[in-house]
């Protein structure tokens, strides 16, 4: 986004309002102005045919069908669990690009990290459904070598669910984490090493605080993703994976109730935007800090 | 010399092809300050490292304190480092900083408290402890990492060119104050820098390195009047350096012709034999001018060039009359030359013992 701050003295009002205009056209046509009609949706009830009163129904109707509800926690759970995972597996990968690789050696592994994301995360899904369907190439491998006796379905498991997720976030987690780290003084290592400190130490006082805001940007980034995922928990588990996203889709595709579908689009902003915050308190961040600083 | 706290055996460092470290050897007596001296890329760097456990000698053998050090990691060693960009935790208060190694052994938090703070005390930082460590000054800061690392009782103390960062107003005081906190302490320091001046006015002992290899180590007065290899010569203090060949060997004293037509008379240092291609260094001060003419060989002539104003530092560029030799003599502190002027003729002379004369290494490095 154009900073105002950079623009050169002497340029007018209108100059920076034309520099800020794409930005704001960005925001209010594709941001605000569907988000209001969703606000409008959610908040009337149809009484008879083209006839709609002001009504909190849709929420309520989230708030006492427990199914709605569960779905909505199983999703925020999940979501959570694929962030940590992918928070412990991008570490050590953004560790070796920014502080072990050096040169064309980082640029390459860099580039390893994005190429899957050339291809688009349905093709991407679909990848892993071939790899891991009762007949497809991991259970007939797992048999060629003796390890299973049969052909087992590894689809429509919680945990293919968090596979596929964990493998479409990595990136979005990579970036940050490569972005801190490589900022971290290597004489901030050695210090503490000099001083006595061990390998766990180091990790713990002087790398994760120094990280820490990469870490929250990355796990915010993630978190945000998983949680509005529809593709690849749809295809990984089945028409019963229970996302909530698939439940908003029912609602709008097929039960055609345009405002349940947009109440609880609503709520999984609302909810979404409760859960971030309360891990920034947890963990003691500030969100302009971590947007700023990374 | 009682036990010393650092020996160095046949220390070997090779990266690739390129042998950083060439089989030195030293030692470092307790409670003494020894500087190792040299030109960036010279090895000193590496050699530090060694001594600190970050980089493992391909060949020989470190003790500290009388044990050997192989194989011993940084963090098991009795050895704390100073480093060049200080590296102080940006996300540690100023006392977590000082705590931190100890907290690492265990000390317990009123202990470490109690420790901490005292330490900063000694180095004039009382009350600094809750203090955010971007809330220092260079100086405070520079002593905020001296307090961290003497707060373990290290057997040693090394110094990566901590002064390299300041500017030159507070680098010249915290040189006194590095002086004196080790002389309080009373704790070894190894100190690496490409700064003479700070090699010489800190140290009991200075190594200078060249090319992975110790050309002399000495006391600095060792080094700055009798120094054993041109590369010293030319690198710790100013000097005129010529070249020319030995015209005359007569004991400890040559004559060089300069082959320009200018002789000149130095002290021997070294095999030096008849004909032999020779290199002289004469100290500015070591030159003495005068505006009468004299007629003996020792006396030189030349015209002024430039005037080089610098206080009690203040030199002459002259031409050598003959040989259009640039030479640099320093002002004399009586204030005698004050009213010297550029274009000016005269004459002046230097004590051959003074001066000293190489035979002119091969290789031809500077």
């Amino acid at each position: 986004m154009p900073d105002a701050s950079v623009a050169a003295p002497g340029d007018s009002g209108w100059r920076k309002a034309l520099l800020m205009a794409p930005a704001l056209a960005w925001l209010g046509l594709l941001i605000v102005l569907p988000h209001a009609e969703l606000a409008v949706l959610s908040f009337r009830e149809q009484v008879g045919p083209r006839h709609y009163v002001p009504s909190l129904s849709h929420y309520h109707e989230f708030f006492h069908e427990p199914e709605y509800w569960h779905t909505f926690v199983r999703t925020a759970w999940m979501s959570i669990v694929a962030t940590f995972a992918t928070l412990c597996l991008a570490f050590p990968i953004a560790w070796v690009i920014a502080k072990i690789a050096r040169g064309r050696a980082a640029v390459w592994l860099f580039l390893a990290c994005m190429i899957p994301f050339w291809i688009s995360e349905t093709v991407r899904t679909l990848g892993w459904m071939i790899l891991l369907r009762e007949t497809g190439v991991l259970p007939a491998l797992l048999v060629k070598l003796g390890i299973l006796a049969h052909p087992v379905e590894f689809l429509y498991h919680d945990t293919t669910i968090l596979v596929g997720l964990i493998y479409n976030s990595m990136l979005f987690m990579i970036v940050p984490l490569i972005s801190s780290l490589e900022s971290l003084d290597n004489a901030l290592i050695e210090a503490a090493y000099d001083l006595g400190a061990n390998g766990f130490t180091v990790l713990r006082k002087i790398v994760i605080p120094h990280a820490a805001p990469g870490i929250t940007a990355g796990s915010i980034i993630v978190f945000m993703l998983t949680l509005g995922d529809y593709i690849t928990p749809t295809l990984l588990g089945g028409k019963d994976s229970g996302w909530f996203t698939e439940q908003i889709y029912t609602e709008f595709i097929t039960r055609f109730d345009w405002g349940q579908g947009a109440a609880f689009g609503f709520l999984l902003l609302v909810l979404s935007t409760l859960i971030v915050v309360a891990g920034l308190k947890l963990t003691g961040q500030r969100f302009g800090d971590v947007m700023g600083r990374t | 010399m009682n036990q010393p706290d650092l020996t160095a055996q046949a220390v070997v460092k090779r990266f690739g092809d390129h042998v950083a470290v060439d089989s030195i050897s030293f030692e470092v007596a307790r409670g003494s300050f020894f500087s190792i001296l040299g030109p960036s890329g010279c090895g000193k760097t590496t050699l530090l490292r060694m001594i600190a456990g970050f980089l493992e000698p391909d060949g020989g053998e470190i003790a500290i304190g009388g044990k050997s050090m192989r194989g011993v990691a940084p963090n098991r060693r009795p050895v704390n480092m100073v480093f060049q960009q200080l590296a102080l935790f940006p996300m540690m208060s100023v006392g977590e900083n000082v705590e931190f190694g100890l907290a690492r052994r265990g000390v317990g938090r009123a202990e470490r408290r109690k420790k901490a703070e005292a330490m900063l005390e000694r180095v004039g930082l009382a009350g600094a402890t809750a203090k955010r460590v971007d809330e220092l000054s260079g100086g405070q800061r520079q002593r905020v990492a001296i307090a961290r690392s003497l707060v373990l009782e290290p057997t040693l103390l090394l110094l990566d060119e901590p002064l390299g960062a300041l500017d030159l107003k507070l680098r010249e005081h915290m040189k006194i104050e590095l002086k004196q906190l080790q002389a309080d302490f009373g704790t070894t320091f190894v100190y690496i820098t490409h700064d003479q001046s700070e090699a010489l006015v800190l140290s009991d002992h200075v190594g200078v390195m060249n090319h992975g290899r110790f050309e002399q180590i000495g006391t600095p007065q060792d080094l700055y009047y009798r120094p054993l290899t041109p590369f010293v010569a030319g690198f710790v203090g100013d000097s005129n350096r010529l070249t020319g060949r030995a015209s005359g060997v007569d004991g400890g004293l040559v004559r060089i012709d300069t082959g320009d037509g200018w002789v000149v008379e130095a002290r021997r240092e070294g095999d030096v034999a008849n004909g032999d291609a020779v290199e002289v260094f004469v100290r500015p001060e070591a030159a003495m001018l005068s505006r009468a003419r004299e007629s003996s060989a020792a006396s030189h002539e030349g015209v002024v060039e430039s005037l080089l104003f610098d206080g009690a530092k203040s030199a002459v560029l002259l031409r050598e009359r003959r040989s259009r030799r640039e030479v640099r003599v320093a002002l004399p502190q009586t204030g005698e030359f004050a009213d010297l002027q550029t274009g000016e003729a005269v004459a002046f002379r230097f004590d051959p013992a003074r001066a000293v004369c190489f035979r002119a290494r091969r290789d031809g490095d500077a």
